[in-house]
């Protein structure tokens, strides 16, 4: 028998039973539409964690601190020393817990490491408000680190780092209150931002919004490029000089052809000469690790009704081979092997695994797609970005291939059964 | 051993089960089968006839005794060339239909070329010929399950012929049929002997069907109890020597 006509018989002989059949597909449905979506939340928030990650910095990128300086307890007042004793507030820890500044000569020193590209402070800057053509102006803050940041753009494109020209990224929170038509219409406008220095005088510098970014979820506020974050620092300090510069936080870039290992290898290294450093991916680590569990546990469930529908084909051929015992027999009469039977029926469970799976999928796909939808406009509107179902190809595909596996090893015992069958007594059978 | 006999068997012997409920079906059957001929099995059931017709046929395998069939021997050949040989060279025909239900008649006779492997066209046209030659060629199209029991029989008379075989082993042809459509398909088999010189082995209870073949065999109790030889065809009327 030829492999097609073999597939096509397998086909037709699946539809011979409909009731029987749908049944059985019913319930491979069942476990192939939930594993469908389970896999879908996984991609949608790992995408959109993907995204996240990229708004707080590039994989190539170190944020560095000194050492916190845990003081333990009777070891008494630790001795001033007015080249590292500058402590400013730290974000690592509670709220209010301080660590030592970095210093131009600690800059000089983590710069000054083997596998270390650049290191630049991140200066802070607190805007007062944004105008754009002498509107109403809104409260405004600047993300510090949006210089070294690629942000989740819905228009324009990213900053600039090398640019003289004072550029900014604007949130799309902003682009209708200040009297934009869209997030297109905006890019390529100049705004003006107000700035207080530290003798309480007002200064407004100029900026060239060049994108339109969507809110992150863990960086907030605007994107500036270093030109415009550099004149809004000397508008705020006022044309003094500090004297003492110390910076609570210092971004470093390695080389991006560092392996994993060269790179714990590198964190070590900065860690012995008293610096912390962290990449995006160890920030996030915890979150993603919370996420694929959560996941996991999904995907288990799916697959133990996945398990159950398999018992389901393994009863659904069984009886099959059982009403078409003469048919099996009077096939190996006229000269059909028992090779041949054993595929016919293992095609057969996989025809109906491709059905509940394809239809699972489909059906999945199709009302994922349409709750997503409705999430993101509702429950879910406060992350923007987010695309809680995302339905990856690859993946669609994977699940349709597993459930067939799932089914072709559940056909195994019927088609085995058939196979064996002696062509006599199938013929005798009553 | 000579090659003018299609089926030659010397001593057949098959049991079922063992011990105590140990039964010996045949208990040294020979039988010779010349091409063209139309010899007739006789016994009541239960005396072995079904057993020796499924010997003959290849598509059980004796106990003891030697079997060859178109001058090769059966036990030298594998698996492969004896569901070859069935595929080609036999034709079956069974009491009981064993027709595919809710598949068309078309697909009810070709199904041997489709487990021959031959192509779709291919297939569909010696179906057709097949179909027409029974005077079925309109029924092609109709599911199985709505012909009368004779239109039944005469499907799988076409199915049995469709691969051209050299001989069509016929189980109770007649059984589930009324007289008169009986007698229209023996008359078709009959036909297909003299038209195409295809050999028949029928195994029946009916005297009078028996009477039609060149040859009778009796069976019982496992042995060939005699002989006879019709004297209406003289063609192929052959005394064969008698069996245990």
């Amino acid at each position: 028998m030829r492999t097609k006509d073999l597939v096509v018989t397998a086909i037709s002989n699946t539809f011979r039973s409909k009731l029987r059949t749908t049944l059985t597909v019913l319930a491979i449905f069942v476990g192939a539409f939930t594993l469908t979506l389970t896999n879908a939340v996984g991609a949608g928030v790992s995408q959109y964690v993907d995204a996240q990650v990229g708004a707080l910095g590039s994989p190539d990128v170190f944020i560095i601190t000194q050492a916190s300086d845990a003081t333990a307890a009777g070891d008494g007042p630790v001795e001033y020393d007015a080249a590292s004793s500058a402590s400013v507030s730290s974000q690592q820890g509670p709220p209010g817990t301080t660590t030592k500044a970095l210093t131009d000569a600690d800059l000089q020193a983590i710069g000054d490491t083997a596998g270390i590209e650049s290191v630049d402070p991140i200066r802070s800057v607190q805007p007062d408000y944004i105008e754009y053509e002498s509107g109403t102006p809104y409260e405004f803050s600047i993300n510090a680190t949006s210089a070294v940041t690629t942000a989740d753009l819905t228009a324009g494109a990213q900053l600039d780092g090398g640019a003289t020209e004072a550029q900014l990224v604007l949130p799309d929170a902003f682009v209708t209150p200040l009297g934009f038509a869209s997030a297109d219409d905006a890019v390529g406008a100049s705004v003006s931002i107000g700035i207080t220095d530290i003798l309480g005088a007002k200064h407004v510098v100029n900026a060239t919004v060049v994108g339109v970014s969507l809110e992150s979820l863990l960086a907030a506020g605007a994107g500036a490029n270093d030109a415009l974050i550099a004149e809004l620092a000397d508008a705020q300090s006022g044309g003094i000089d500090t004297a003492v510069t110390s910076y609570g936080v210092a971004v470093a870039h390695f080389d991006t052809a560092l392996s994993t290992d060269a790179v714990t290898a590198l964190k070590a290294d900065l860690a012995t000469a008293g610096y912390t450093a962290s990449t995006i991916e160890d920030q996030l680590g915890a979150v993603q690790t919370v996420i694929n569990g959560i996941v996991g546990v999904l995907n288990a469930f799916a697959v133990i009704a996945l398990i159950a529908a398999a018992f389901g084909i393994i009863n659904t051929l069984l009886m099959s081979v059982q009403e078409r015992t003469r048919e099996i027999g009077l096939m190996k009469a006229m000269g059909m092997s028992g090779g041949k039977v054993y595929t016919l029926f293992s095609l057969e469970a996989i025809v109906i695994g491709f059905l509940g799976s394809a239809i699972g999928a489909g059906v999945a796909i199709g009302l994922g797609s349409a709750l997503s939808a409705v999430l993101s406009q509702g429950l879910l509107s406060g992350l923007p970005g987010l695309n809680i179902l995302l339905f990856e190809p690859l993946s669609v595909a994977f699940v349709i291939g597993l459930v067939m596996l799932i089914a072709f090893l559940s056909g195994t015992l019927p088609a085995q059964r058939a196979a064996r069958q002696n062509p006599i007594e199938s013929l005798r059978y009553e | 051993m000579d090659s003018e006999w299609v089926i030659d068997a010397q001593g057949l012997e098959k049991s079922y089960g063992s011990g105590a409920s140990r039964f010996d079906a045949l208990k040294g059957v020979s039988v010779q089968i010349a091409p063209g001929e139309t010899v007739a099995i006789i016994g009541k059931s239960g005396s072995g006839k079904s057993t020796l017709m499924h010997l003959l046929a290849l598509l059980d395998e004796p106990d003891r005794g030697t079997l060859q069939v178109a001058g090769k021997n059966a036990k030298s050949l594998s698996k492969r060339a004896i569901n070859e040989l069935r595929n080609k060279e036999f034709g079956f025909v069974f009491q009981q239909f064993f027709l595919t239900p809710n598949v068309s008649v078309l697909d009810n006779v070709i199904l041997p070329l489709k487990i021959a492997g031959m192509g779709g066209k291919e297939r569909r046209r010696r179906g057709m010929e097949v179909l027409e030659q029974l005077e079925l060629a309109d029924k092609a199209g109709s599911k199985a399950t709505t012909l009368s029991g004779g239109q039944k029989q005469r499907v799988v008379i076409g199915r049995a012929l469709v691969n051209a075989p050299r001989v069509i082993f016929a189980d109770e042809p007649t059984g589930n049929l009324d007289t008169a459509t009986g007698a229209v398909v023996e008359d078709i088999l009959f036909d297909l002997n003299r038209s195409q010189g295809i050999t028949l082995v029928i195994v029946t209870h009916d005297e009078e069907l028996a009477a039609r073949c060149d040859r009778q065999i009796y069976i019982r109790d496992g042995l060939v109890v005699s002989h006879t030889t019709s004297t209406h065809t003289g063609a192929h009327a052959l005394i064969i020597g008698g069996a245990a």
